[in-house]
């Protein structure tokens, strides 16, 4: 996977605990025993809306990203899949 | 509650974790908790001194009680350890409480009490990982310092877990001179039974104060631990605790940093909070989780806490050319040693460690002991200061060293 596809669904796994911090967020994975980071709350928001969103570009639009801001958004939830905090989700 | 450095800090962009964790955090990542000082064991370099249950050590309520508190924290796991923590006759109750509560449960043991049973509900939750103690890959190696009898008692337990069908669990290895020699056989032994190995460094704390010189890897040996790191780096855990010999070449993978109170702590039997759990000793006691503000208020507000989490002078190291990398190393390593605290670490890649400890015997310095001590014997110990120390430059070295250990309670964490 090069990039994620930001007109699907997306979710956090569900064995990811989410601890927002002053700079952002923590995030462990409980399966994988990894631990990364959010660098900012807007990512953290983007994160914890793609439950609800249609898709990760609509998670993103309502967290106030703009366009010219959607690729470095994107590369973030790319890391987040990779290390599967983030997968794919079945709307 | 937030830190002023904290406040500066909020405005640039952090680029890496350790970054953010220099200054500490409002709620450790992980901890490690000590449920009790009873051992049906007695190794001879226990970091806690462990041997007998101490009558002070927290009831089951409150237990639950900093449990509650870890889960409002938003503490992800505590590294459960003792003693032995299955000694306790509601650690079961305090694990499937814990994890109900989303903390994670990572607990050490020996392994005696692993029965086929044990392994079955262990297997059943996702929420717990366990690490079984072996300090050698042959029975004659560990029971030298484990006891006879506790490799087989080890390894019963790691069948009992594999055929539980628990996945990862952890072979648990204190690096030290008798078992360097012996990595491929942890590792093939690991493989057995579908373990992780996790490699993690001896320290001078507790009992291991009292076999630290014989028992710490010599630097040849050093030398082989680093290269069959970089050739076996991806299956193997070690937290940072070898970080140190990154100085040899090729960094190995980890955080750099010391998180004594800024991302770790401990909690030993009583309820005692120290800054890191190879650091048992009155001048790295925080507070007490009975005190009126709880854990959190000992976390949040603890005078030497706050220390800790302002930016270190490098003393003797500041003019080492790797002090930005390396931090001059293990602060607790230096404090049992002996040796001043804003100096080299023992284990100095570079060697002054070593020099300091030679200078150490000269001029006749006592080490520090702690003065908790649940060893199944009675002889208090004295304690006295560090040594002062001037440092020289050796023009030998050019290459980096990356930090000592960050701190072993997030040894087995990945950090991506
Ligand atoms: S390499 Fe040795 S002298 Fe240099 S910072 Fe590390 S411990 Fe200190
Ligand atoms: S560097 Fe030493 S004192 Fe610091 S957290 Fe690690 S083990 Fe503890």
């Amino acid at each position: 996977m090069t990039t994620v596809d930001l007109d699907r669904a997306w979710d956090l796994h569900s064995q990811v605990s989410v601890r927002p911090e002053p700079f952002g967020a923590l995030l462990y994975h409980f399966g994988t025993r990894r631990l990364t980071f959010l660098k900012d709350r807007r990512l953290l928001a983007v994160v914890r809306s793609l439950a609800d969103a249609p898709s990760a570009r609509e998670a993103c639009r309502a967290a106030g990203v703009r366009d010219d801001e959607l690729a470095s958004y994107r590369s973030a939830l790319t890391a987040l899949v990779r290390s599967s905090m983030v997968v794919g989700r079945n709307p | 509650m937030t830190a002023p450095a904290k406040t500066e800090r909020s405005d640039r962009q952090p680029a890496r974790l350790v970054d953010l964790f220099e200054h500490g955090l409002d709620a450790p990542i992980c901890l490690t908790w000590e449920l009790t000082y009873a051992c049906n064991l007695a190794c001879t370099h226990c970091l806690s001194s462990s041997g007998r249950r101490d009558p002070r050590e927290l009831t089951t309520r409150e237990a639950k009680a900093v449990i509650d508190e870890l889960e409002a924290m938003q503490v992800f796991y505590v590294n459960i350890g003792g003693g032995e923590p299955t000694l306790r006759p509601d650690f079961w109750e305090l694990l499937d409480y814990a994890t109900a509560h989303r903390v994670g449960v990572k607990f050490s043991t020996n392994g005696a009490r692993i029965t086929p049973d044990a392994a079955r509900r262990l297997a059943a939750n996702d929420y717990v990982d366990v690490q079984i103690s072996l300090d050698g890959a042959t029975p004659d190696v560990n029971d030298a310092v484990r006891g006879p009898g506790s490799y087989d008692t080890a390894v019963r337990a790691m069948r009992n877990l594999a055929d539980a069908g628990m996945k990862n669990f952890k072979l648990s290895v204190v690096c030290t001179r008798h078992n360097i020699p012996q990595l491929d056989g942890f590792a093939e032994l690991a493989d057995r039974y579908g373990a992780q190995l996790r490699l993690t460094r001896l320290r001078p704390s507790g009992r291991g104060a009292d076999v630290w010189d014989e028992l710490h890897p010599t630097s040849a040996q050093q030398r082989v631990l680093y290269d069959w790191l970089l050739a076996h780096g991806e299956r193997v855990l070690t937290g940072d605790s070898f970080f140190h010999l990154s100085a040899y070449g090729e960094s190995l993978p980890g955080l750099n940093l010391c998180g004594a109170g800024r991302v770790v702590c401990l909690i030993d039997p009583v309820g005692d909070v120290y800054a890191c759990p190879f650091a048992i000793h009155d001048d790295f006691l925080a507070g007490n989780v009975r005190d009126p503000g709880g854990f959190t208020g000992v976390w949040r507000a603890s005078e030497l806490f706050r220390e800790l989490r302002t930016p270190q002078q490098g003393g003797a190291c500041a003019s080492c050319s790797f002090y930005d990398t390396c931090k001059g190393g293990c602060m607790a390593a230096k404090f049992f040693t002996g040796l001043p605290l804003d100096g080299p670490d023992p284990e100095c890649v570079r060697g002054f460690g070593e020099e300091s400890l030679a200078r150490r015997a000269d001029d006749g310095t006592q080490v520090p002991h702690s003065s908790v001590d649940h060893s199944r014997r009675t002889a208090p110990r004295a304690r006295t200061g560090p040594v002062d120390l001037v440092l020289v430059r050796r023009p030998d070295l050019t290459a980096p060293p990356v930090s000592d250990c960050a701190e072993d309670p997030l040894a087995g964490l990945r950090f991506s």
